[in-house]
């Protein structure tokens, strides 16, 4: 082997062959029936239970986790998906901790939930393993829908409508569906493939077809009055496309880019080994999208990996469990630092930051300051909306929705992170596709 | 560490823990270990006349019930009395009492129901050394359909009849195990009584069926497409075994007689309540086939523990202690009021009381928008369900005074007064005329 950790600058291979296998595996292993029953068993099916409130797409989780204890991990699957088509996903990549879990009445008696999404990926993994369906159409309504996007927001809105009888293609600007499922989440989150897969077993609904390579306004491709010319009803669940950017000088030098890039390169890495990663890497933001950048830097071999946050941990989106999971692998965070020079000649070398320190006008820089080596900086502070149609009213940056999802202009609907709903969370995104095609059907079955 | 010397009966043994008639007291080796890991005393498993022994099952002989986390919670066996020959255990038990003198060793027994099978036998049993004899009247599968065990228990004047012939053909003290598939169990005991016997012990295990295989649909345990009804055993017939054995120490007709405890004994605690209930000391088995011969270190520790707490020097003190505050349902106090109280610092909002309440019984919980949950004093029959159903233990029942008024009848709390002279009772309104 000729790289090692200690070689300097961007390179590949810089661990043995077997350490990626390794430290890509799945970091939550799944539950063994009897694992899961005895976690099942936990769970006091509370009255009004506070975890179904607490989950954004209101699975009746204490209802399926008895069908888990019941030895009917099917039947509860079913319960999961009736509000979350996305369950598998959602149980690997929720933050439970923020979410379901966090609300566990259990947390009061004992500070350890029941083991909800572990239990969850439990009943989603057994049906989906037998290659089954649950659902089936309604009669065909003669009646067709575009979905822009084939994330979780496209595809839980394009789900539901097909399975109301209307007939749905999704356009979507990548190469394979599945949006932040396949592009934006952290590898060992989601090992083997399950995005795809999950976007297979969702497809055999039947009556979606998915356009690939095809951007919404791009010349060749479509826009929106083109849709709307072709299409009852139109679905915007594209996401974020772009990231903003530093604002330094020197923003532009070689081993700077978005950590959404190098999240979604690595995804899609047929070799890990192959993939270069500099031995001191520097990750900017405080993001779940930050906390994956920088793990991940760590696990292909990185010396020195560094996230720095311009606020203090308990500020920082990711939650207590993301940063836990960054500091066991090795990262340092550094909190109440902000960016103010990065130095190289042609390509990165150092960064220098700033203290921060709060003022009545918001975060002020102090005088003091530090400077980190990085051979590789990623950019983790937050993404932005594409361009949009002229007539979708845009409002912070993000698509103004009313009810469930309805935007400025008729027969439009939006879901998921390119909306001021947007949470940055699969499990958002699903339910406002969900609610947003609720919303579609009965305009589609009124008209 | 309290002195837990029991003496049951005139037998003597180092504490009052004592392995069941079952298969862990069938053999030598295994009373050895039992007696090495500190039981005070064994009930050998049930002998039956000379000649060839009876046959087992070759399938499953057990059945069971389980906790989440496959805690054994009731188990049901087929298993008949030993099959090995009468001699061998005779043999083996002589020897392990000459090694074991200050341990009790107690000797089943199950013969066909004629004077003679019995008086052939008692002699043997009395040349082992062995302290008693227990007579098994409660096997409630196989031997029963061959006129023994549970065949003879249930029928008050066979067990007269043999308890009078033991105590004829044998000086050894007589101990009568009852079956708990009986109407009334105050029967049988006093069958026993009058027959001589120096003790009962109860219960024996309960007819029935563990569960259904819902792919075969046939009974658990199954034996080649087919099942029987076993003997139920284990925590989960605890509370049975503590109502017969109340219902013995407390009948005018046989109180006194001496009661060996039986029936999901696991614990020191559940031992203590078999003692206190009337029990001179008790017999585990279930426990021990569960988690083998140690769990009784825990039940000395925690007896002893339990007694120095209480003061008590011999666990003479504590036998038959609560038996005077079992009575009769008439004779309850009607004016005891409570009202279930919920501690609000405790309270993890889980709401069970509340579905408890609102959906099967007096709609007597409140719940707030943010799942504050309090009871309606107004409507709290001090029913208990949401004491049961809490999870954490926070919901007490707190007694309401003398004097004060229960809001929900509007009735000022009075004296003790039951329902023998309670005016809706027409019993008492016509001794009152």
């Amino acid at each position: 082997m000729s790289n090692s950790q200690l070689t300097e600058g961007i390179a590949p291979a810089r661990l043995d062959p077997e350490s990626y296998c390794t430290n890509f595996a799945d970091h939550a292993p799944p539950l063994g029936t009897q694992e899961a029953r005895i976690a099942a068993d936990r769970c006091y099916f509370c009255y009004d239970a506070p975890c179904m409130e607490a989950c954004p797409t209101a699975i009746d989780i204490p209802l399926f986790i008895r069908q888990i204890s019941t030895g009917t991990p099917e039947a509860a699957a079913k319960t999961i998906f009736d509000q979350n088509i996305m369950g598998g996903m959602c149980a690997r990549v929720c933050p439970t901790e923020n979410l379901c879990e966090g609300s566990c009445v259990r947390m009061d008696s004992e500070g350890e939930p029941v083991e909800i999404g572990a239990l969850q990926r439990f009943a989603t993994d057994t049906l989906m393993a037998k290659q089954s369906h649950p659902y089936t159409r309604a009669e065909r309504s003669g009646k067709s829908v575009a979905v822009v996007g084939a994330g979780p927001a496209g595809l839980a809105c394009a789900h539901r409508l097909a399975m109301k009888g209307h007939e749905v293609t999704v356009y979507d600007a990548r190469s394979k569906p599945g949006g932040l499922n396949e592009y934006g989440i952290a590898s060992y989150k989601t090992p083997g493939g399950f995005a795809q897969a999950e976007v297979d077993w969702l497809m055999q609904i039947g009556g979606i077809t998915i356009v690939e390579n095809w951007q919404l306004g791009r010349v060749g491709d479509g826009d929106l009055a083109e849709l709307l010319g072709d299409y009852d009803a139109v679905f915007l669940g594209m996401g974020l496309s772009g990231v903003n950017a530093l604002r330094l000088e020197g923003e532009d030098k070689d081993g700077i880019r978005p950590a959404t890039e190098f999240i979604a390169e690595l995804r899609q890495a047929s070799d890990l080994a192959e993939l270069p990663i500099g031995r001191d890497v520097v990750v900017i933001g405080g993001g779940m999208t930050a906390v994956d950048a920088a793990v991940q830097s760590k696990l292909l071999g990185a010396l020195n990996v560094t996230l720095v946050y311009r606020r203090s941990r308990a500020e920082m989106p990711a939650s207590t469990v993301e940063q836990e999971h960054a500091l066991t692998h090795g990262v340092n965070i550094i909190e109440n630092a902000a960016p103010i020079a990065i130095h190289g000649n042609g390509a990165v070398r150092q960064v220098e930051f700033a203290y921060t320190k709060k003022g009545p006008d918001g975060l002020e820089m102090t005088d003091a300051t530090f400077k980190l080596s990085a051979d590789q900086v990623f950019k983790a502070i937050g993404q932005t909306l594409g361009d949009m149609p002229p007539k979708v009213e845009v409002a912070g940056g993000k698509i103004k929705v009313d009810g469930a999802g309805r935007t400025s202009v008729e027969r439009v609907w939006a879901g998921g992170d390119c909306t001021h709903a947007g949470e940055d969370l699969t499990v958002t995104a699903v339910a406002q596709g969900r609610d947003a095609a609720e919303e579609i059907h009965q305009f589609l079955m009124e008209g | 560490m309290a002195d837990l010397t029991s003496e049951f009966i005139g037998i003597k043994s180092p504490n009052p823990f004592w392995l069941a008639s079952a298969p862990p007291t069938d053999k030598e080796y295994n009373v050895r270990r039992a007696f090495e890991a500190g039981w005070g005393g064994v009930v050998w498993k049930t002998l039956g006349s000379e000649g060839p022994p009876v046959v087992n099952v070759n399938g499953p002989r057990y059945g069971a019930i389980y906790g989440a986390d496959r805690r054994l919670l009731g188990l049901n066996n087929i298993e008949l009395i030993t099959d090995r020959p009468l001699q061998t255990n005779l043999r083996e038990i002589k020897a392990v009492k000459q090694d074991y003198p200050d341990r009790a060793i107690i000797v089943s027994l199950m013969v066909p129901c004629d004077e003679e099978s019995w008086k052939a036998i008692l002699p043997l049993v009395e040349e082992t050394g062995a302290d008693g004899i227990e007579l098994n009247f409660g096997c409630p599968h196989g031997m029963a359909e061959r006129g023994m065990g549970s065949a003879v228990g249930q029928v008050p004047e066979y067990i007269e009849m043999v308890t009078r012939w033991c105590k004829q053909y044998c000086s050894l003290p007589v101990i009568v195990k009852l079956t708990p598939n009986i109407t009334d169990i105050r029967r049988p005991a006093e069958a026993a009584k009058r027959g001589g016997a120096d003790a009962v012990s109860l219960i024996n295990t309960i007819n029935s069926i563990t569960s259904v295989d819902l792919d075969d649909f046939a009974p658990e345990p199954t034996i080649d497409g087919k099942g029987t009804h076993g003997g139920y055993c284990g925590p989960a017939v605890k509370p049975i075994a503590l109502n017969m054995v109340a219902e013995i120490a407390r009948d005018p007709e046989t109180a006194g007689l001496p009661i060996s405890g039986i029936g999901g004994v696991t614990t020191w605690r559940d031992a203590a309540e078999f003692m206190a209930l009337g029990a001179g000391n008790v017999q585990v088995c279930t426990a021990a086939m569960t988690y083998g011969f140690k769990v009784v270190q825990e039940m000395i520790s925690g007896l002893s523990d339990y007694m120095d707490r209480k003061g008590f020097t011999s666990t003479s003190e504590l036998v038959g202690r609560a038996v005077p505050n079992v009575t009769d349902w008439q004779y309850l106090n009607l004016n005891y009021v409570t009202k279930a109280e919920i501690n609000q610092d405790d309270c993890i909002k889980c709401g069970r009381c509340y579905a408890a309440c609102e959906d099967t019984s007096h709609q007597a919980i409140a719940v707030t928008e943010d799942r504050v949950y309090s009871v309606k004093d107004e409507e709290c029959v001090a029913c208990n369900l949401c004491v049961e159903v809490c999870p954490v233990e926070c919901i007490t029942m707190r007694k309401m005074d003398k004097g004060e008024v229960d809001p929900r009848t509007g009735e000022t709390v009075g004296d003790y007064a039951n329902w023998t002279s309670h005016p809706n009772n027409p019993s008492a309104a016509t001794a009152a005329e």
